[in-house]
């Protein structure tokens, strides 16, 4: 055994531990041992390869090495401990820019250690430079994209970032051209390797991630968010491809196709394409319908409301986006708890894209100690609307719209929605009559069973709890 | 200068309604308007003058009251009162336009405008000023009420220890508004309540009312344009008088509510029909004013038959419930002048394009401006107009033929085998590794529970941070470039591990089962 086979050994045992951990996640009973096995295995790769890289750097080198993970380690627990439940997307999303940031710089130092010493250098075998010069270039491309499609998402999540798409002339064209010149680009370095090219794919791939998110709108958020987990994955696995190093690779493609088909589940659930959401396609769908006479809404105040709900034999919640917005959870799950103790039923409807994030509304609720088998799924919820008593539609819009089974010209026409309409009454909490993330009006808010309760969602529920 | 708005004592021998209540005084003023109400205006629906005056109107005489800018009364005026209106007034009352043309000619000789009550169109935003409806309501009810009062037995069936009491069974003709309120009531009383419209599109809200929905089965279906029942056809008509031939010799309690706008009520129980009936039954007939839709009812009155079937063809049941129909009329009324008074500054303007507002001025400053042009209601007629959309989104949805499946897969497999065939060994082995690893990913996570979908990025998220091995192995050889962009990236893979792993041991620890 010598110290390279010891670390390839470590490596697969890694990777395993990796499937093994994401494996785990599927289901909340294992979820936790998930967690465990993929520290142990980040541990174990992380030892191994630290001792290896020991082994060939001088002291000085290898107390950067500890100083750069210390400190990294002190802002990651820093920031995981800080982070409020309903800004998870944001985090997530500045965690794969990170992802993605050093995917560039590991692609840099790739280039540096190789192509830039020419002729003299002795790291690469003659025949394997040409892979090389490609692997550097695909590494920097992918993690750049990665890089700066991440901030824009951030920024768009934290809403530092206008929400709606960037609608720039000729989008397709413009992506499909950058990649064309990446191919270019490629081509170029392989025969020549030149820091310009280098600079020049770097630059391109920046625009390119930026451009791609931009012009991507805040609804289609959880996608993106989950692609650019993909992304993340590849660039790690390109990073791996470079340096010939299996457990990047493993890594990388684990995360890259876990990514991917999360996001494609997403889009399945918003009945969308899967290139148009990736491409910024969605943004590009007919203008909103023509001006409907919806009719007119009715409001109940809170004390109404409460009297209702008292009076219910079951009621379903269906929360959105805005009871993030509104720090509603806690006052949610109370009045959830105190219906409960009444023996109403009451459970939970989630929508598979409620929220910035896939899940989103789940962490919430969680995080407010809302028992976990009452909050179900679309599918298994969706045809018991029509035996329910009271619906609570907290910031949820676009997700309990009917016109996406009833109006074939609706821009969300055919994608799956919370069947909401069906129970006895509906009761929206909303703060003003305005359009949903898609830009759709919603005329569920005009039916005759829908009330509406306007204010801060949390607020309102805290009005209901005092008048029960 | 805030207009002044009149609440008149209504002179039609037997009206016990008022058009505003103290409550709706009130809601007047928050709109600007000066309200005057005349004296003893509310004494038969329960709400006296100091009621009023607490809400803050005036109270004063007919004659100042009949000379306000905006006149509210429930019947439509006679012509004396017509001819105490001064010129620019806007009268609101209760007028149907199409049963009354010599009324509305009286009116059209004064300068002034007349909103008509009757006249509001069935549309969902004009709702709220559907005095109609809110009076069908209120009638619907009341026709149980009175049904009930003649009928000589529980409505509920119970078992007592002096023996078993049966149900009472209600049939319910026309499920309209004062038809499905009739059958609530009916219902909470106890009744088993049936009921039959020619709109087969009824059927579902007479069921959730938890009636029995008796369908007229033939060819032809009705849709309503403009959300009124019309007239049926022949072949409808010889079915559905066989239901009510069947039903009239089994129920107790009949109401009928049809009526078609601007014709008389259909026949709906012949002679022999109500000949059929037990002694000590009940009918109702809710349409007795427009001819009624059973034979020998009598406008106004209770009948009773030789068989021993009391027919009651009162014709003012929501005026029975005065102080509640005044209520609901006078918001009606409140609902109205807000959409008059978009300024909440007391001053009326009424707004031409608007249908709602069109359709109920049936005078304009001394023009006839009846019929106004017809407003459609149903919103089947422009669903089934765009069937072409529906069917292009459809074909675009169709899966791949499993040939162009094949093909695909063949081109890829194909694709892959070259890359590899001519690449070398190291990549091989790379290469190797890559696929599987994609396979591997996409089986792990197929079976995910949605709720872990936040969990399960972060992990990833964490995981992905592996990238640090890269630039672990590459920190130190000297080349200070080198050594400073590994620092970085080791720095911002080292957040994504510990920062992903931490905050998703947060995350699962909040997960709990109830």
């Amino acid at each position: 055994m010598t110290a390279s086979t010891a670390a390839q050994a470590a490596y697969i045992v890694a990777a395993l531990l990796f499937i093994v951990s994401l494996a785990g996640l599927s289901k909340h009973e294992t979820s936790r041992t998930g967690v465990v096995y993929g520290i142990t295995g980040m541990t174990i790769a992380l030892v191994a390869t630290v001792v290896l890289a020991s082994r060939s750097i001088a002291a000085g080198g290898l107390a950067l090495l500890l100083v750069a993970m210390a400190i990294g380690a002190t802002i990651g627990l820093w920031r995981a401990r800080r982070v409020e439940m309903t800004g998870m997307p944001e985090l997530i999303a500045m965690l794969h820019s990170f992802v993605g940031l050093a995917a560039v710089l590991v692609g840099w130092d790739g280039y540096y250690d190789v192509e830039a010493k020419g002729a003299a250098q002795t790291a690469v075998a003659s025949d394997l430079l040409r892979i090389h010069h490609a692997e550097v270039f695909i590494g920097v491309f992918i993690g750049a994209v990665t890089f700066t499609g991440s901030i824009v998402a951030y920024g768009k999540l934290s809403a530092r970032i206008k929400s709606a798409p960037l609608m720039l002339p000729g989008k397709n064209v413009l992506n499909v051209g950058a990649l064309l010149a990446f191919v270019g680009l490629t081509a170029a370095f392989v025969a020549h390797p030149s820091l310009g090219l280098l600079i020049a794919v770097t630059a391109l791939a920046l625009a390119l991630g930026w451009h791609l998110v931009a012009s991507i709108g805040g609804g289609d958020m959880p996608v993106v968010v989950s692609m650019l987990n993909s992304y993340s994955g590849w660039a790690a696995a390109a990073s791996g491809f470079l340096l010939d190093n299996n457990l990047l690779i493993v890594t990388g493609a684990l995360v890259g196709s876990s990514g991917a088909y999360l996001s494609y589940i997403m889009c399945q659930a918003m009945n969308r394409s899967f290139l148009s959401v990736i491409a910024g396609g969605f943004g590009a769908v007919a203008p909103a319908g023509s001006e409907t006479d919806y009719g007119e809404h009715h409001e109940i105040t809170a004390p109404e409301a409460a009297k209702l709900l008292s009076t219910a034999s079951s009621v379903i919640i269906t929360p959105g986006y805005g009871m993030a917005v509104a720090q509603a959870q806690f006052p949610v799950a109370e009045l959830t708890a105190r219906l409960r103790e009444r023996g109403v039923q009451v459970r939970f409807g989630i929508h598979p894209v409620a929220g910035r994030l896939p899940g989103h509304m789940n962490v919430l609720l969680a995080e407010a100690r809302v028992p976990y088998d009452i909050v179900l799924e679309m599918d298994e919820i969706n045809d018991d609307f029509a035996s329910t008593t009271v619906v609570l539609v907290i910031g949820a819009n676009d997700t309990v719209n009917p016109a996406a089974l009833e109006d074939p010209g609706s821009p969300i026409a055919g994608m799956p929605v919370l069947r909401v309409w069906e129970a006895e009454h509906v009761i929206v909490f909303k703060r003003s009559m305005a359009a949903g993330y898609a830009g759709v009006q919603n005329p569920l808010f005009y039916r005759d069973n829908t009330q509406m309760l306007f204010g801060d969602a949390k607020e309102r529920v805290q009005d209901i709890l005092h008048a029960l | 200068m805030a207009q002044l708005i009149g609440v008149v004592r209504e002179s039609t021998p037997g009206e016990t309604r008022v058009a505003a209540t103290p409550t709706t005084v009130r809601q007047l003023a928050a709109l600007g308007y000066r309200v005057a109400v005349e004296t003893d205006a509310g004494a038969l629906s329960s709400f006296t003058d100091e009621a009023f005056a607490e809400a803050g109107a005036d109270i004063a005489a007919k004659s100042s009251v009949w000379r306000s800018d905006v006149v509210l009364t429930v019947n439509p005026p006679s012509t004396e009162e017509i001819a105490l209106l001064p010129p620019g007034a806007v009268l609101v009352s209760l007028i149907s336009p199409a049963l009354s043309p010599d009324l509305l000619a009286a009116l059209a000789q004064r300068p002034i405008t007349v909103l008509a009550m009757g006249a509001v169109p069935r549309i969902s935003r004009a709702q709220s000023l559907d005095v109609l409806s809110s009076m069908a309501n209120i009638a619907g009810y009341r026709a149980v009420i009175e049904a009930a009062n003649v009928f000589g037995r529980f409505f509920t069936g119970q078992v007592t220890a002096a023996g078993k009491v049966p149900p009472a069974k209600v049939l319910v003709a026309g499920a309209g508004v004062a038809g499905l309120a009739a059958i609530g009531a009916a219902g909470s009383l106890g009744a088993v309540v049936r009921a039959t419209d020619p709109r087969p599109e009824v059927a579902d809200q007479v069921r959730s009312l938890g009636a029995e929905f008796l369908a007229v089965e033939v060819a032809e279906q009705q849709q309503s344009a403009d959300g009124y029942a019309q007239a049926t056809s022949a072949d409808y008509d010889r079915r559905a008088a066989e239901i009510y031939a069947e039903q009239a010799a089994e129920v107790d309690i009949v109401i009928t509510t049809a009526l078609i706008p601007g014709r008389p009520a259909p026949k709906l129980l012949t002679p022999e029909d109500v000949a059929s009936m037990r002694a000590g039954s009940v009918i109702v007939d809710m349409a007795a004013a427009q001819g009624g839709n059973v034979a020998g009812s009598v406008a106004g009155q209770v009948v009773r038959t030789a068989n021993g079937v009391s027919i009651i063809g009162y014709t003012d049941l929501a005026g029975r419930l005065p102080a509640q129909a005044s209520q609901l009329y006078g918001t009606n009324l409140v609902n109205l002048l807000k959409l008059l008074t978009p300024a909440k500054d007391g001053t009326l303007t009424l707004d031409w394009d608007d249908v709602v507002q069109r359709a109920i001025t049936v005078v304009r400053e001394g023009q006839l401006t009846w019929p106004p042009p017809p407003v459609a209601v149903s919103a089947t007629p422009a669903a089934a107009a765009s069937p072409a959309p529906a069917a292009a989104a459809a074909s675009a949805k169709q899966p791949l033929s499993p040939g162009r499946r094949y093909a695909i897969v063949g081109l890829i497999a194909v694709a892959l085998f070259l890359l590899t065939a001519f690449a070398p060994d190291q990549l091989i082995d790379n290469f190797t590794v890559f696929v599987l690893a994609i396979v591997v990913g996409y089986y792990v996570i197929g079976h995910v529970h949605h709720a872990l979908h936040t969990p399960l990025m972060s992990v990833t998220n964490a995981i992905s941070g592996i990238i640090v091995v890269g630039a672990l192995l590459q920190i130190g050889h000297g080349n200070t470039t080198i050594t400073v962009l590994s620092f970085v990236a080791i720095l911002l893979a080292s957040i994504n591990i510990f920062g992903g792993f931490a905050v998703t041991r947060r995350m699962l620890s909040m997960f709990s089962k109830g």
